[in-house]
């Protein structure tokens, strides 16, 4: 079976930075996919080059599904499949809880507001949030928040779901309930590309843990392999830096 | 005579009260189309001076600056004396409304430019993430935010616009102002005139009240 991401030599710089020094990586449907690395290693670069949330340099080649991620109108089709989840909520304030959910499925996919109604129903009940329906964004917790927009990224049935950080803005007693929905979420099929710190957490749910440094991918494999048996010098101190603590 | 019945002298006044009346219409007719006229052109500018190609970019920036820059009542002038000789030949009531608009659009396009650019920018990112299209991103998501930032400086370009309407007396607009001026010179009087001040003030004191409040307001908001 071919790959639901392929990403060929992905090369981004910012002006005269090289952030990303051609990236190979290829993630087949359903697979959960945990990106770690030390800070500023270009991992929310790597996955907002997925949706084209970030321009690349155009020898690059990144396709979702078999579609190029170009600009233009296949790009729209393409963010249409691909959820995103960022690590500051980014809800909408002036729309109530359910309306963020109602949203890009009425305008995008032109649902009834009847049909989106009732699938944003579903999904905020899926996520825990049935409740808080009709409150507005800054009358929830970060959570709770967090918990809208994984549900507001469901909406829209994406192929593909991106995750940058998603508990690193909580605190500390509001990450498990986000981890939980993430966990629930993986193995229902929809491939996930998560950047997380919460090693524990990459250990339990990823098939595969990719590790990079310096705008590279220095190791990928199994979270066993990753975590227990690193093949890199890297990975190791890396391993032992954040697990320390 | 004394200084009362110059300056308010009540049977002057009532006899010049219709005529005066007449002219606040005009005033309101011409401040009103303006107003509207300006922001719509002055939310087309600004989305066009974000969005657009680099080379209509710098376009509509030119016309910002020059329009915000130039005396209305030069603008005004040119409009209604200058552009007959190159064949264009605006009524009074146009003349003024269009040259208000011109200016008001310039205003407006910066007070909407400084509104989109004060949102934050996750709130592009998630809608694009979302797939949703540049003109829905601005509707749903962007354009209902920014108005909340927006209206305490767009009430009181509105304010300016209605006071600078009394500029179009000079080209032979009957508004408040010319057709107070008349009936001074008809009454040899002044009253008329103090009249259409206070009629003045009746009209936007309470326009200048609701953008304190406005401001108070969106500024705790925030
Ligand atoms: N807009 C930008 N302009 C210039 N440099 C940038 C920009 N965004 C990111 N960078 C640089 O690119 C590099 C990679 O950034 P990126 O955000 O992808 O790292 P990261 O691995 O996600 O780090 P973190 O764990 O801190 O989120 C960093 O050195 C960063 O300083
Ligand atoms: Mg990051």
């Amino acid at each position: 079976m071919s790959a639901q991401i392929n990403i060929h030599n992905l090369k981004k710089s910012y002006g005269e930075f090289q952030v990303l020094h051609g990236i190979d990586l290829e993630i087949v449907q359903g697979e959960v996919v945990c990106v770690i690395g030390p800070s500023g290693s270009g991992k929310s670069t790597l996955i907002r080059c997925i949706n084209r949330l970030e321009a690349f340099d155009d020898e690059s080649e990144i396709a979702v599904d078999g579609i190029a991620v170009v600009p233009g109108r296949a790009l729209a089709a393409v963010r249409a499949e691909v959820g995103m989840v960022f690590q500051s909520f980014n809800l909408f304030p002036h729309m109530t809880v359910l309306r963020n959910v109602m949203l890009a499925p009425m305008r995008v996919r032109h649902s009834t507001t009847k049909d989106a109604e009732a699938r944003a129903r579903v999904l905020l009940d899926r996520v825990g949030i049935s409740e808080q329906a009709d409150k507005y964004p800054e009358n929830l917790s970060g959570g709770q928040q967090q918990r809208v927009a994984i549900a507001r990224a469901l909406a829209m049935e994406p192929k593909v779901l991106l995750f940058d950080e998603p508990t690193s803005a909580l605190d500390p007693e509001m990450v498990g309930e986000v981890l939980d929905v993430m966990k629930k979420l993986a193995g229902t099929g929809v491939t996930m590309v998560i950047v997380t710190h919460e090693m524990g957490f990459a250990r339990q749910v990823a098939d595969r843990v990719i590790f990079m440094d310096g705008g590279n991918v220095i190791e990928a494999g199994p979270p066993a392999e990753i975590f227990d048996n690193p093949r890199e010098e890297r990975t190791r101190s890396f391993l032992h830096a954040v697990l320390d603590h | 005579m004394d200084l009362f019945s110059t300056f308010f002298n009540m049977p002057v006044l009532l006899n010049s009260l219709p005529q005066l009346l007449s002219g606040l219409l005009v005033t309101v007719q011409i401040g009103i189309t303006s107003i509207i006229c300006g922001l719509i052109g002055g939310l087309f500018l600004a989305i066009t001076r974000l969005y657009a190609p680099t080379i209509v970019q710098v376009l509509v920036r030119g016309y910002i600056d020059i329009f915000r820059s130039i005396p209305l009542l030069v603008l005004l002038i040119v409009v209604y004396y200058a552009l007959p000789f190159v064949g264009i030949r605006l009524s009074p009531f146009f003349s003024a409304v269009t040259a208000l608009t011109l200016v008001s659009a310039a205003y407006t396009a910066e007070i909407f430019r400084a509104g989109i650019e004060a949102i934050p920018h996750g709130q592009f990112e998630a809608s694009a993430a979302l797939g949703l299209s540049n003109r829905h991103t601005m509707v749903d998501v962007i354009l209902p935010q920014a108005i909340r930032i927006v209206i305490p400086p767009l009430t009181n370009n509105c304010i300016n616009v209605m006071k600078d309407t009394a500029l179009a007396s000079v080209v032979a607009m009957p508004d408040l102002l010319k057709q107070a001026t008349q009936a001074q010179a008809l009454s040899a009087n002044p009253t008329p005139l103090i009249g259409a001040a206070l009629i003045y003030l009746i009209l936007l004191w309470p326009m200048v009240y609701v953008v304190a409040r406005l401001e108070k307001r969106y500024s705790r908001g925030r």
